[in-house]
């Protein structure tokens, strides 16, 4: 199955994406000369174009949806939200424990840094996003196919995030999807140093899979995290999640004919 | 044209003037793994990172072994720095399990991977050197290098692969009389390498053919992610043992080392100045180190995880190292993704050979303190 398109997946994109892969402004290799803005000016995959740019001001003051998965951290308690929470820098350490009657004795508090910067994207984005978990210096984020890149956007832009560390493809065939997941860090926020924003999507995933020419497609980040080009690559060839907008969108080794 | 011949194989005309070369897989001198360099006469136009050449599945492989079973096989992508390598797994499992380790077992640790760190950038450093024809600096670290496998063979038992970090501390505590030794030892080592710098870093040939070449600004240097020395040999101040302290990293007094140029001469400089920073470290962890104490907390067979997720990072010899482990309350990690240095500075390296000259090659691909083999996993 994996050799199925073995010929012509090789070398060129796969056949069927030529929307997607419009122009890429330089194909391959990365550009030397545009050295000035980490930005393109390509639009966005098609997916995700209903809500671009609008704040979504009305809910404000909704908490964080809880996700449906079982993370044990998650402790999104009726604490209301400090949500302009100015980044004080650090010093978050989960504080002691807290003396709640209720059923959770042992959960630490939220450590406030992190929730503020959880607060801040469920403020932009309310039902969209679901906080998976907010623990010391990382917060977990996950967001539909649709609304990632928008999200991503808003990481950078907003929260002042500036890299992906890595990019995480997880297979779950028993909900039939594969969840790929970015650590995004920052180098140039030093409030942020220690942070890592794990930003999750879902791709559906086939059960006899013709890797980029299935369902399983995601759109890219490459626009917004240049940084994730070749991790895009990597996920690609190991799980077949196809990015949709990745101007360089081969399998990550050649493969000899 | 050659259409017979697989691609990798066949020199192919591109154009009038473009020629595309193969550099590798087996090429010492580009590791194991291909370049795929389109040239015009001398110079570079375009160069195509193939990784891939020594995949070896260890993330696949690390799914069906326990959290025990996997410390020997993850410590295989690079083996000169297996402590550093292990580092990140053993925080991440560590955290999953809900173990504290005791303090002699964190400066035992922290003495380990500063050792290997420097174990690592030596076997770099003689590569490095090699390849620019400089063959003493091959011969002054690969033999200086020997001073602290040694030590590492002392204190683990093994020369190179020493899987000693476990979950809930080190293998085997020091033996006897390590502190006297090591500390003999590094201060004879730390005194060596500064004489690279008469040799090597001095050197008018070194420099006249590292010095302006390659360059990648700070800004380029944030954008395309990279890591480690690579990320501060362009001016970026980021070291995750300051920035994100893990074990007693927090309790020692060292500086980062920053370099503005960001050439590859500065790349290549970078390294040698933290293994002098190793030292400093190593020498005050010494001295801190309780003297007497449990290095490793029991834990129970086959331990589980909680369910959940982790993200660990480390600063290894290549730059971050990230250990991102999924548990789904098994004996074993349900995903374990390992995001290593040398693969996120391969993304710098199409970038930065555009437009230098084909000699160049080698100095701007060893200064990026690749490996191969742990960018492949």
């Amino acid at each position: 199955m994996m050799s199925a398109d073995k010929d012509k997946a090789a070398e060129e994109k796969p056949a069927a994406e030529k929307p997607a892969t419009k122009e890429a402004e330089t194909a391959p290799p990365a550009p030397k000369n545009t050295k000035s803005e980490p930005k393109e000016t390509e639009t966005a995959p098609p997916a995700p174009k209903d809500t671009k740019s609008e704040p979504k001001e009305t809910e404000t003051a909704k908490p964080a949806p809880k996700d449906t998965k079982s993370e044990p951290k998650e402790t999104e308690t009726a604490k209301p939200a400090p949500k302009d929470a100015k980044p004080e820098p650090k010093e978050t350490k989960p504080v002691a424990k807290e003396t709640k009657p209720a059923a959770k004795t042992d959960e630490p508090e939220l450590p406030a840094f992190e929730k503020g910067i959880s607060d801040k994207l469920v403020e932009k984005f309310g039902d969209k996003v679901a906080v998976k978990f907010v623990k010391k210096d990382r917060v977990g984020i996950a967001a539909s196919r649709d609304n990632v890149h928008d999200v991503a956007e808003f990481v950078r832009d907003g929260l002042g995030y500036d890299h992906v560390e890595s990019v995480s493809g997880v297979d779950y065939p028993q909900d039939k999807e594969i969840e790929v997941v970015y650590h995004i860090g920052s180098y140039t926020d030093p409030s942020l140093a220690r942070q890592i924003l794990v930003l999750s999507t879902r791709a559906q995933r086939e059960e006899s899979p013709i890797p980029g020419n299935d369902a399983t497609k995601l759109p890219s980040l490459r626009d917004v995290f240049y940084s994730v080009e070749f991790h895009e690559r990597e996920v690609f060839e190991m799980l077949g999640v196809y990015f949709e907008g990745h101007p360089d969108n081969r399998r990550l080794q050649r493969t000899l004919r | 044209m050659t259409a017979e011949l697989p691609p990798g194989l066949a020199l192919q005309k591109v154009d009038e003037r473009i020629m595309t070369l193969n550099v590798g897989p087996q090429h010492p001198g580009s590791g194991h793994m291909r370049l795929i360099v389109q040239i015009d006469g001398d110079y570079i136009v375009a160069c195509d990172p193939d990784p891939g050449y020594v995949h070896r599945g260890e993330e696949k492989m690390a799914e069906y072994r326990n959290y025990i079973l996997n410390i020997p096989h993850l410590e295989r992508p690079v083996i000169h720095d297996s402590c550093n390598v292990l580092y990140p797994y053993v925080l991440g499992v560590e955290e999953l399990l809900g173990i504290e380790v005791t303090e002699r077992a964190k400066y035992v640790r922290v003495i380990a991977s500063e050792l290997n760190r420097c174990i690592y950038t030596m076997y770099w450093l003689a590569i490095y050197g090699i390849f620019l024809g400089h063959s003493t600096m091959f011969m002054w670290p690969a033999g200086d290098r020997e001073l602290l496998i040694d030590l590492m063979e002392k204190m683990t038992g093994a020369r190179v692969t020493h899987a000693h970090f476990v979950p809930g501390g080190v293998r085997n505590d020091l033996p006897a009389n390590f502190e006297d030794v090591c500390l003999r030892q590094v201060n004879y080592f730390e005194k060596r390498i500064r004489e690279y710098a008469d040799i090597f870093y001095d050197n008018p040939i070194l420099i006249s053919r590292t010095r302006d070449t390659g360059v990648l600004s700070r800004q380029d240097a944030i954008r395309l992610g990279t890591t480690g020395s690579v990320l501060r040999a362009s001016g970026v101040d980021y070291d995750l043992r300051k920035k994100e302290p893990y074990d007693v990293y927090d309790e020692l007094d060292f500086h980062t080392n920053v370099l503005k140029e960001g050439d590859s001469y500065a790349r290549s400089k970078i390294p040698w100045l933290d293994m002098l920073e190793s030292c400093n470290i190593i020498r005050q962890a010494l001295q801190k180190m309780p003297k007497s104490g449990s290095v490793r907390v029991k834990l129970k067979p086959n331990p589980k995880g909680k369910i959940g997720s982790v993200y660990k990072r480390v600063e290894s010899g290549r730059g971050s190292l990230g250990c991102y482990i999924v548990s789904d309350g098994k004996p074993e990690p349900y995903r374990l993704k390992m995001s290593v240095g040398s693969f996120r500075n391969l993304i710098a390296l199409p970038y930065l050979l555009k437009g230098e000259k084909l000699g160049n090659m080698p100095s701007v691909y060893w200064s990026l303190n690749y490996w191969p083999v742990e960018a492949d996993r």
